[in-house]
């Protein structure tokens, strides 16, 4: 078997471009499964790490205020294993590097922290100690974002009094890997923070003594969480309790989850898609590779080899390139997995960052890659093998013609002889067309399934930004206010319209289904912040009719137009009411459901009250406008629109942008390895024909021209081909990433199908100069003297 | 016999061609003078590695030689470039070769077409095939046509440019007796009509008797050079 290993060897040397290009196609299949799956373990396993130790509550809620006493009732109830009363404000801080003030969350903190619960993990500096006077540690993302560090001052209004907090350390805590301000999509770190600090020092700015607003709850195990959440609301329900929630309802366990899921779905779909595209060209690179060596088969069989020594001999060739492509793909996509595992900790936020490498998907991948490559290779050399030595060895007939579709139309005459040639050969090897047809195609589809997604969220935020959300800045109060408020703000300067809001935590009831959301009460008609549906009209919400929900959570329900579904109101303590469904809309927002504000204060039975205000802004006024905000005590929360909107860009461009790199180099890389390889076997299989073109007079341009025209027609014809299917492609991704709280409509903008088709072309354009700079050193004599074409 | 004072077609002084095999040098021509002249059957014959093969392939423009001078009429070939060469063949070579080398995706008559459409004054492509009797087949691809009737439609492509000269590698090479006879009958079907100046490359001595001259090639030199008193046709030849 030595000899035959040696000459596995220097066949490998011989077909290198050819193994190579096949090795790429595997790899980088395998490179993004590796890739995703990795990263996505990852964060998984990071997040398993962070909330477990560092004790992640089961079970949250909020209140006005209840003496510390009720606590202990709290730990009373069967299955609660800890509970930690807290108290959180909103502030606005006072930044030297911002116009606008940021809003900031203040958590307390015990005496020892280290055994509480959403512990926080120290970064730098030191805890706060209660004799201190206002020290706090600084949430991570935020000091980074303005450079803040131990020993930082910051202005802040609490309660509204201006103080100055020092801080003492940074920090991160599992309740905020996802730090996102009320109302935005996406987080934005410099205008949302949160700071902890020690209980004392709390209670004392927010005159709070013996008092807590917030609890969290560990559960112990197997306890009911159903049960639990009950006899808390029971309990807290006089002191103004909000409604118990879990983990699965927590702001930042959410995002983090919706995202995990996104990831997991486009972790399996886009390399899946990959993958079967990889495998899939590798299967018909290797089926006509292994053709071509029919004679050295024969050679083999001729001497005396038996059938299973040869096909051990080719199998172990097939390996060889298997092997090759999947080091190739574990190798770049554990790197690539780093880079991405790297870019969502700007998003999230955890201590340590566990890097895993996904073992088993790797393996999957490499074992759909072997599969591929024995499916591909087995069928052909079975053809191979069973043929007698005498009839393989013997010159092969010319390939049978029947013309192509120009001859049937009888308009053969009208193309030059060359192009004829090119025709009849592309329609006599029709399997192998149509599979490098649909080979760059795929990698044209690929490339519009890396790229449509800035189209889809450029779509969202114009829908978003442009107009549904016109206002120029969001005010959101400490609590309730009269309607006053109203009048106050269309005093404070620059404002130039003005539109009141009502927000009420409420839970949603549909049979055993249920949804806890905020129900937002608006005006009738209203001009800045506005409903869309679908369509992007405007939708009116009339005074005395129902509610008007998201098609997203009609489903999350199961309700339809004209059902009735339960409100149970979290804030004050009213007994459920009953209102109907009087529209549904789909929207690409997160499931919302709105009422007419003044049928939402009939519902809360109360007064004109307003949670906050959308207001419109002269943009010069806007430094004035936010210096009065921050000296407002009863604005907790101040939103700029066009900041939000920057921010989001930013970041998706940011976020898109090392993915779209990556697909464009794979889709690019596949076309190319198509084209070439198609560009390769046509050498070998029509080099007699070039070879004697060139004997009989033609040009090196002539000869190159029906090797580059059938290169070019197989492009030309892929690219209708792949641009449906690259919009298929998007298709499945957008439904992978429909998660709860998000559904991303399908845009693929032309620009993505003009973009992915220049790479395309631009790749072919590259295959092609390496397949001439080929041609040009081809040996005509050699080729004529070799009698097997 | 031609007369002597006819100016040559081809005027071969000196010729050698070194191969650089590995570490080995291989001397496939060791000084060749050689006239050819126009209207000419001339066949080359000798064993398998005198240098007949490169002798044709320098004379075709597929090759140079290592030290000489080959001239085509006025024109310098030992010196001619890649391009010049192409040039060279486009308009004055014609060639048919061992295996055919048709090809396949192209009707025979598409196959002639091919070589008329870049040459300047070239034969009806379905004259030419008339020529080799196969005006009947001309819609045939290659996989349709027996070995000899592709032989035939690649003398029909070479001689279609009106060459000047024809030059045969092996013609009989791949074929029978039978079949053999009809292709060689072709060739000098074409020879006798349009007065090409004909080379044939063969190991065949039989097809010798065919030829006006015949040049015997014995370790890349000419041994002898033979004229045909009586030539004979190819019906008559016997091997």
């Amino acid at each position: 078997m030595r000899t035959l290993d040696r000459m596995l060897f220097s066949d490998l040397l011989r077909m290198w471009r050819q193994g190579t290009a096949i090795s790429l196609l595997l790899a980088c299949g395998i490179a993004t499964f590796v890739m995703s799956t990795s990263a996505m373990q990852s964060l998984d396993r990071s997040r398993e790490f962070y909330y477990s130790e560092y004790r992640f509550a089961d079970v949250f809620s909020s209140l006005t205020r209840a003496p510390n006493e009720i606590a202990n009732r709290l730990r009373n109830i069967d299955g609660v294993a800890q509970v930690q009363n807290r108290i959180v404000r909103s502030v606005l801080l006072d930044l030297p590097d911002m116009i606008e003030p940021a809003s900031c969350q203040i958590v307390s903190i015990d005496n020892e922290p280290s055994h509480g619960l959403n512990r926080i993990f120290l970064r730098q500096g030191r805890l706060p100690i209660n004799a201190g006077r206002n020290e706090v540690i600084a949430s991570e993302s935020f000091a980074n974002a303005h450079n803040l560090r131990p020993g930082d001052k910051l202005n802040v209004t609490m309660d509204g009094r201006k103080e100055t907090i020092r801080i003492v350390g940074v920090g991160l805590s599992p309740e905020y890997v996802y730090a996102v301000q009320p109302g935005l999509l996406l987080t934005d770190n410099r205008r949302f923070g949160v700071l902890w600090m020690p209980r004392r020092q709390m209670e004392a700015a927010f005159n709070i003594e013996g008092a807590f607003n917030s609890v969290t709850i560990a559960m112990q195990p197997k306890a009911s969480t159903a049960e639990v959440i009950y006899q808390m609301d029971r309990i807290l329900k006089p002191y103004g309790g909000n409604g118990a929630f879990t983990r699965h309802d927590q702001e930042s366990n959410r995002r983090l989850m919706d995202e995990m899921h996104q990831m997991r779905s486009m972790a399996y779909v886009t390399p899946f898609i990959f993958l079967s595209v990889a495998s899939f060209l590798f299967n018909i690179v290797l089926t006509r590779l292994v053709h071509q060596q029919r004679e050295q088969i024969a050679s083999l069989r001729a001497f005396g080899y038996t059938r299973f020594e040869i096909a051990l001999h080719y199998f172990k060739f097939l390996v060889i390139l298997v092997v090759i492509g999947s080091l190739l793909g574990c190798v770049i996509g554990w790197r690539m997995s780093r880079w991405m595992t790297d870019m969502y900790t700007v998003f999230f936020r955890f201590p340590v960052l566990h890097r895993e490498f996904a073992t088993r998907e790797a393996l999957i991948a490499i074992s759909i890659g072997f599969i591929a490559a024995i499916a591909g290779g087995f069928s052909a050399l079975v053809r191979v093998v069973r043929m007698e030595p005498a009839v393989a060895m013997r010159p092969e007939p010319p390939q049978a013609f029947c013309g192509s579709i120009l001859d049937r139309m009888g308009l053969a005459w009208s193309v030059s002889p060359l192009l004829r040639m090119i025709l009849r050969r592309l329609e006599a090897n029709r399997r192998a067309t149509i599979l490098s047809v649909l080979g760059v195609a795929m990698g044209l589809a690929i490339l519009v399934l890396g790229s449509f997604m800035r189209d889809t969220i450029a779509f969202v935020l114009d829908s978003q930004f442009g107009r549904s959300q016109r206002q120029d800045v969001m005010l959101t109060f400490n609590e309730p206010l009269s309607s006053s408020a109203f009048h106050d703000s269309l005093h404070l300067p620059g404002v130039l319209c003005v539109e009141p809001f009502r927000t009420v935590p409420i839970r949603l009831k549909h049979g055993a289904r249920q949804y806890r959301l905020g129900l937002m009460g608006l005006i009738e008609n209203p001009s800045l912040y506005r409903v869309l549906d679908a369509q992007l009209q405007p939708i009116r919400l009339p005074e005395r009719q129902g509610l008007t929900i998201t098609k997203k959570l009609a489903e999350l329900l199961e309700v339809r137009l004209g059902d009735e579904l339960i409100v149970e109101v979290l804030e004050n303590g009213r007994s459920p009411m009953s209102l109907p469904i009087t529209a549904v809309f789909a929207n690409y927002t997160d499931p919302a459901a709105y009422i007419n504000r003044l049928d939402l204060h009939r519902l809360m039975g109360e007064s004109e009250r307003l949670s906050g205000v959308f207001l419109s802004v002269d943009a010069l006024e806007m430094n004035n406008l936010y210096a009065a905000v921050k000296k407002t005590p009863s604005v907790a929360g101040v939103l700029d629109n066009n900041a939000a909107r920057k921010n989001f860009q930013d970041m998706i461009q940011e976020n898109t942008r090392l993915l779209r790199l990556f697909n464009s180099v794979f889709g690019a890389l596949i076309a190319f390895g198509v084209i070439y390889n198609a560009a390769l076997i046509t050498l070998a299989e029509s080099g007699r024909d070039l070879a004697t073109l060139r004997v009989i007079g033609f040009s090196r341009s002539e000869v190159a021209t029906i090797l580059l025209g059938e290169l070019a027609i197989i492009t030309l014809l892929a690219i209708p081909v792949g641009i449906p299917i690259g919009y298929f492609f998007s298709y499945l991704a957008t439904l992978a990433i429909d998660t709860e709280t998000h559904r991303f409509p399908l845009v693929v903008a032309i620009d993505t199908f003009a973009y992915a088709t220049s790479t395309i072309l631009l790749s072919a354009l590259f295959s092609a100069w390496m397949v001439r700079r080929m041609l040009n050193k081809l040996d005509l004599l050699s080729v004529l003297k070799v009698k097997v074409s | 016999m031609v007369a002597v004072k006819v100016e040559s077609v081809f005027r071969v002084r000196g010729v050698t061609k070194v191969y650089q095999m590995g570490d080995v040098q291989v001397h496939a021509l060791r000084g060749v003078d050689l006239e050819l002249y126009p209207g000419e059957f001339m066949v080359i014959l000798g064993a398998s590695g005198s240098g007949k093969s490169t002798l044709l392939n320098i004379l075709g423009g597929l090759d140079t030689p290592s030290s000489g001078s080959v001239a085509f009429r006025d024109h310098d070939l030992s010196g001619a470039g890649e391009d010049e060469r192409t040039r060279y063949r486009r308009e004055h070579v014609g060639f048919v070769f061992q295996f055919y080398n048709l090809i396949a995706g192209l009707t025979a008559l598409e196959n002639v077409s091919l070589v008329a459409e870049i040459s300047p004054h070239p034969l009806e492509p379905t004259e030419a095939l008339a020529l080799v009797g196969l005006g009947e087949r001309k819609d045939h691809y290659p996989s349709q046509l027996s070995g000899g009737e592709q032989q035939r439609v690649a003398i029909a492509r070479a001689i279609g440019k009106r060459p000047d000269v024809l030059l045969c590698d092996e013609p009989t090479g791949a074929l029978d007796i039978v079949t053999g006879i009809v292709v060689l009958d072709a060739i000098a079907t074409a020879n006798r009509q349009l007065g090409t100046l004909t080379v044939v490359i063969t190991h065949n001595a039989s097809i010798a008797s065919m030829a006006d001259r015949v040049v015997t090639m014995v370790d890349g030199r000419i041994a002898k050079i033979e004229c045909n008193e009586h030539k004979k046709s190819a019906h008559d030849l016997v091997w």
